[in-house]
């Protein structure tokens, strides 16, 4: 009887969770509130997400083959597929392909292969992807439209889709303002929130998807289901998410009830822009989020508070996607003073002092 | 009882039905005996007998030297073969001395010591001795000489033993077994022991998944009112001496210290029911339970094994390989060590012998690293190996020292979460490896370095002794004696001396 001689320590016995399981299952919790926006939003929003999907896992074996590395097994762990899933979801759901594909290599070849693929990366690939977009063509990246469910009057056939995306034919008719933008635009003509907030979806269309944004700020109850599912399965934990929306929460319902005229509630940051899809699906990105759960609470809440200064103070009416890329250069920083307390020792690193018997 | 949380830990498939209950059976004596001169932490033991001797049972075959070390003894009676080379039950399977015992089937004990009468009104000094005379080191696995864990009583002040019975491991049931079976050897020899160390108290560390043995050892301890049993929760790795003192006293070990220094002793369930043995009859440790268990044995099983069966004999006894194993592994699958060969003997640290399967192990090639942070979550050290390991890789050790990697203890829990599958035990076992070899060079360099000194300084000391006796001579040749300031200097330079030589 011989026996292979063992090369490797222990342990001998490993769980059965993967990187691509990981993965499959973020998609999956995704999956209900895409079919949904799918559906909402309509065959060009369905040509745009196959498109953004498409060039990200093309750039992505691109890449890989450049690298030398193995193309099909490691565009088996769906990481690739993932970054554009989010990418697609933050994108204006009628914007035409080109951007797509070129917020596709941005996202993939920029932020996640020049720092070395997966795992490396400092920013969150899809954000990067969209924020590129959206200083590089503000005005492609901002033409919202109200929701065209499939098959309604009105919305557009799969012909009248190719020309939107593939042609460029943007019916003029049909472009209509996110809340925030809204809101944003109004008070910089001096009408105050409390006027504008009247012109904006009601909680209920909001919750359920009925206003116009990018495909993934809408449907925040899908969003919501997606996010616990992932809590249940223990893929994310709540620290992101609750310290996130928390502080948004907050720091907005403390200004508006200083000043109700100039700021908006605490409820309608929760409840527009990408604030769901963010923290349970954009905020805790593995790679670009501190690895400790304290780390995680200081990331989450800065995510709140710039998002919320951002959306405020700053030009653009919405802020997630700048918050989490800021944040995601303070993670190493982060995670360097975040280090939990080895056993037996002080948060310094000394052996803990002998106390005196009792 | 309230309990204390300890962090992190995991829940890992236990596996332990495949054994559980299977009560323990007699391993029948096999053609040799293998004994290891060194089975234990420390130095080996020097070798009594020679070619052609023989032995009775019990008889005393190698004596412990030096100060952390253990006797052996014959685990049955027969001749020595020799004293030879054999693979050790080490993942290296390098070759130590070994004495071969060919049994002659008699398994006729020999002259015992006597039974210490009352162990209860015996000093410690006695009891110690028996405990070392009889070859017993901890049999949880770190097989540690037990005799200096029962002199710690004597530097230190404690107030609990602490038998620990958790047995985290998945697949071993060896103590869970011996708990159900033997409950009052191991609750007599607990106490001999706390009166040893001087403990007032006794307390019985049992993992909540053995129901059973929680039970019959806790309607053992109800005659004595200062032993007690407590269920701990089910959470590798509870067994850890630290973790499992955090967790019932709420006491946390300091790094560099010993749970003594905070009062706790702790001895594993069986070395108290081996203590029991040599207090009560004399006996020495020569056989040990070892649970046989694994998806690839046959019939998976907790054996009563000599002390010195080869593994290859131990496996033919549980009906050989079912399947084609991918490790054989001394130990649990956490922490235990891979077999190099089944030639490798049965040793007193071997609480089990698992024959893995592909599947039962589960490995894959590594991923990168995607940073979930669950090797950070479930670290019950408090430590990061997700930093440690990038520093490792990139071959920064000083880094990964600075992140404590020595204070690793290799539970694997980190290893075992991994969705990317990444080895980082291995690459910590790698590193303490290097770490610990660059500081024995460091001390050893010192070493030299200050002995090199201390030459300096006799050589110049005898040189200045030379040139005063030559001044003393020369104002002796003027008649005008003026030797006191040479002598001044001489003084100095020998308290230097002496300075650096105790360094």
């Amino acid at each position: 009887m011989s026996i292979a001689i063992v090369k490797k320590s222990g342990p001998f016995a490993h769980g059965y969770s993967s990187v691509q399981k990981t993965m499959f299952l973020v998609l999956l919790a995704l999956t209900p509130a895409t079919v949904s926006n799918l559906y909402l939003f309509g065959w060009p929003a369905i040509l745009l997400f196959t498109v953004t999907v498409g060039a990200c896992v093309a750039v992505e074996a691109a890449c890989l083959a450049l690298a030398g590395k193995p193309v099909v097994a490691t565009l088996a762990d769906c990481s690739a597929i993932l970054t554009g899933w989010l990418l697609a979801m933050s994108l204006p759901p009628w914007a035409p392909w080109w951007i797509g594909v070129l917020a596709a290599i941005f996202a993939i070849a920029l932020a996640k292969h020049a720092f070395g693929g997966l795992g490396q990366n400092v920013f969150n690939p899809a954000m990067v992807g969209r924020t590129v977009m959206l200083i590089s063509f503000p005005v492609a990246m901002t033409v919202w439209v109200a929701p065209h469910p499939l098959f309604s009057a009105g919305a557009p056939g799969l012909a009248d889709a190719i020309a939107i995306t593939f042609g460029g034919h943007m019916p003029d008719a049909m472009s209509a303002a996110s809340a925030l933008g809204y809101v944003k635009t109004e008070l910089s003509r001096g009408i105050p929130v409390t006027q504008s907030m009247g012109q904006v979806p009601d909680l209920m269309d909001m919750t359920l998807g009925f206003r116009a944004g990018s495909m993934g700020e809408t449907s925040l109850l899908l969003i919501l289901a997606g996010g616990l599912f992932l809590m249940a399965k223990r893929i994310i934990s709540w620290h992101i998410p609750v310290s996130m929306m928390g502080s948004l929460f907050l720091i907005a319902a403390l200004f508006h009830a200083i000043d109700p005229a100039r700021f908006t509630s605490g409820t309608f940051h929760l409840m527009s822009g990408a604030t769901f899809l963010g923290a349970f699906f954009i905020a805790t990105d593995y790679v670009t989020s501190p690895v400790s759960k304290p780390g995680q609470l200081i990331f989450g809440i800065g995510v709140g508070l710039l998002t919320w200064s951002i959306r405020n103070f700053a030009g653009y009416p919405e802020g997630m996607a700048f918050a989490v890329l800021l944040m995601n250069s303070l993670t190493p920083i982060i995670d360097q003073y975040t280090r939990p307390r080895a056993f037996g020792r002080t948060r310094k690193g000394e052996p803990l002092p002998l106390k005196e018997k009792l | 009882m309230k309990l204390f949380p300890i962090r992190g830990g995991i829940h890992p498939e236990y596996r332990k039905e495949q054994a559980s209950e299977k009560a323990i059976v007699v391993m029948p004596m096999p053609a040799a005996l293998y004994i290891p001169l060194q089975q234990h932490i420390g130095a080996p033991a020097e070798v009594l007998v020679a070619e052609g001797d023989l032995v009775k049972k019990g008889q005393m075959v190698a004596r412990n030297q030096g100060a952390v070390s253990a006797s052996q003894h014959a685990p049955t009676s027969g001749r020595i073969k020799t004293v030879t080379d054999v693979t050790a039950p080490h993942p290296s399977g390098l070759p130590q001395t070994t004495i071969i015992l060919e049994p002659d089937g008699r398994d006729e004990w020999g002259e015992l010591p006597e039974p210490i009468p009352d162990p209860f009104t015996a000093d410690a000094h006695t009891i110690n001795d028996r405990v070392a005379q009889s070859g017993i080191v901890g049999m949880g696995g770190a097989a540690f000489p037990s005799a200096i864990k029962l002199n710690l009583g004597e530097q230190k002040k404690l107030d609990i033993l602490l038998l620990n019975g958790a047995e985290c491991e998945p697949y071993l049931t060896c103590d869970d077994r011996v708990m159900r079976e033997y409950a009052d050897e191991i609750i007599d020899g607990a106490r001999i022991m706390a009166h040893a160390l001087g403990t007032p108290r006794v307390v019985i560390g049992i993992e909540q998944n053995k129901p059973q043995a929680i039970a019959t050892m806790t309607k053992a301890v109800s005659a004595f009112s200062n032993v007690e049993v407590i269920a701990v929760p089910v959470q590798y790795p509870m067994g850890s001496e630290r973790h499992l003192v955090q967790a019932i006293t709420g006491r946390e070990t300091p790094a560099l210290k010993l749970a003594a220094d905070l009062g706790v002793v702790v001895h594993n369930v069986a070395t108290a029911r081996a203590v029991h043995h040599a207090v009560r009859f004399g006996r020495p440790l020569v056989a040990r339970v070892v649970t046989v268990s694994g998806g690839a044995i046959r019939e998976p099983n907790n054996v009563l094994t000599p002390i010195g069966a080869r593994v290859a004999d131990l496996v033919e006894f549980c009906g050989g390989f079912s399947a084609r194993p991918e490790s054989v592994v001394n130990g649990g699958p956490m922490m235990g060590q891979p077999l190099a060969s089944l030639e490798a003997p049965v040793v007193k640290g071997t609480s089990g012998i698992l024959a893995l399967t592909v599947e039962e192990i589960n490995d894959r090639p590594a991923n990168a690293c995607i940073r979930c942070g669950s090797c950070v979550t479930v670290c019950p050290c408090g430590l990061s190996p997700v930093d440690m390991a990038a520093f490792i890789r990139k071959d920064n050790l000083d880094v990964a020292a600075k992140l404590g990697v020595m204070d690793c203890f290799s539970c694997g829990s980190c290893s075992y979460v991994c969705p990317s599958h990444i080895p980082l035990v291995h690459y910590f076992n790698y590193a303490k490896g290097v770490l610990r070899e660059l500081e024995n060079d460091r001390r050893k360099s010192e070493r030299i370095k200050t002995l090199a000194e201390v030459r300096t300084i006799r050589i110049e000391k005898a040189a200045e002794a030379k040139r005063a006796a030559l001044a003393a001579r020369k104002p002796a040749a003027d008649a005008a004696p003026s030797g006191n300031v040479p002598s001044g200097n001489t003084g100095e330079i020998k308290a230097a001396t002496e300075e650096k030589v105790n360094a």
